[in-house]
């Protein structure tokens, strides 16, 4: 693997693992929220 | 052969590929018309559910167009509009393209189930299954009717929605089933009249390929036809109101003058395909607007 390579696949990892942490994020926000969302249907019956 | 497709080391693809996979322009049509199925339903659903069904959805369209471009890699690659998708262009393993869309279909359907209830997620299950195994796998390089059988998995998401909210399937979703799946045939087809090139290259079984030209034109016109049917029942069965059924009358009769024009042509050349492509371009608008019409009625009924 050439250096030029090497560093445009580092470059993709990092975009990937950022992504997929901004992913990971929102996905505990979405969980959250429809935990709340669901706690509050059964309380409201 | 790209060079990179020679190499043993695993590609490492750009996030932006995976993103490619899911085809999001094609998923807008799949979001808005779940979309319209979750806001026709009568009862309430929880915001922050709602829009946790319509994710589902798009997370399922995605995980079956990932699936479906895993299983196609070879076909895209002999077509000019499809070779430079992420793997026939060489920019992902397989298999990373196999592991996510198994993973995407599992998620989506289990968050659907979770966020929702079981039916809405079994619906979605089943509509990502059809699309891959009856749809990919088995009819599309087999019979020139493909899109006929396989349109009904593109006619799932109004059922999803609205069976995310109800927890049940009446006549209404099944009905706005019925639209979409006697739609697509002319909507594809139009399509399939000015990309037959590319179709023939790869040897897939498209209807101009298999049974000409004039055969594809009075098919997109009979099935016009029995979409019109689709597209008044809901109004002749009361199950929406006068406002549906003028929009729906005014667009479908449109529809049936463009696909009448196009039944009525002899052309082979793809560059004077003009009422071909004006088919199908508003075929894509004549769905917005009846699926439109369908909420804003229900809420007027409401």
């Amino acid at each position: 693997m050439t250096p030029d390579e090497e560093k445009l696949i580092r470059a993709r990892q990092k975009s990937r693992a950022l992504v997929t942490g901004l992913i990971l994020a929102a996905l505990v926000i979405l969980f959250y929220a429809i935990t709340m969302a669901k706690i509050g249907a059964s309380s409201a019956i | 052969m790209t060079t990179a497709m020679l190499t043993t080391a695993p590609i490492t693809a750009d996030w932006r590929d995976f993103l490619a996979l899911t085809k999001p322009r094609v998923m807008t049509l799949v979001v808005f018309t779940g979309l319209c199925g979750l806001l026709a339903a009568p009862g309430h659903i929880h915001p922050v559910l709602a829009f946790t069904a319509i994710l589902c959805i798009a997370l399922g369209a995605g995980a079956a167009a990932t699936l479906n471009q895993w299983y196609e890699v070879d076909v895209d690659a002999k077509m000019k509009r499809t070779a430079n998708r992420p793997l026939p262009a060489g920019r992902m393993d397989r298999e990373a393209a196999l592991h996510f869309g198994v993973g995407l279909s599992f998620f989506s359907v289990i968050l659907m189930g979770m966020a929702t209830n079981w039916l809405a997620a079994a619906v979605l299950a089943v509509s990502i299954l059809f699309y891959v195994f009856v749809y990919t796998i088995w009819l599309k390089p087999r019979t020139a009717q493909n899109i006929v059988i396989g349109g009904a998995a593109g006619a799932f998401p109004p059922v999803i929605g609205w069976a995310a909210v109800t927890g049940d399937v009446t006549a209404l979703p099944i009905a706005l089933f019925m639209l979409i799946f006697f739609w697509t045939p002319p909507h594809f087809w139009a399509l399939a009249l000015f990309v037959k090139t590319d179709y023939a290259a790869a040897g897939i079984p498209m209807l101009p390929v298999v049974s000409g030209e004039v055969a594809t034109r009075r098919q997109i016109w009979f099935y016009t036809a029995i979409m019109a049917v689709a597209a008044m029942a809901p109004v002749l069965l009361h199950l929406t109101g006068l406002l549906y059924g003028t929009v729906a009358l005014l667009g479908t009769l449109l529809f049936a003058v463009f696909a009448f024009q196009v039944y009525r042509r002899r052309e082979n050349d793809p560059s004077k395909m003009g009422p071909e492509r004006r088919l199908f371009k508003y075929s894509i608008l004549y769905l917005f607007l009846l699926f439109g019409a369908v909420v804003v009625d229900r809420w007027l009924l409401a």
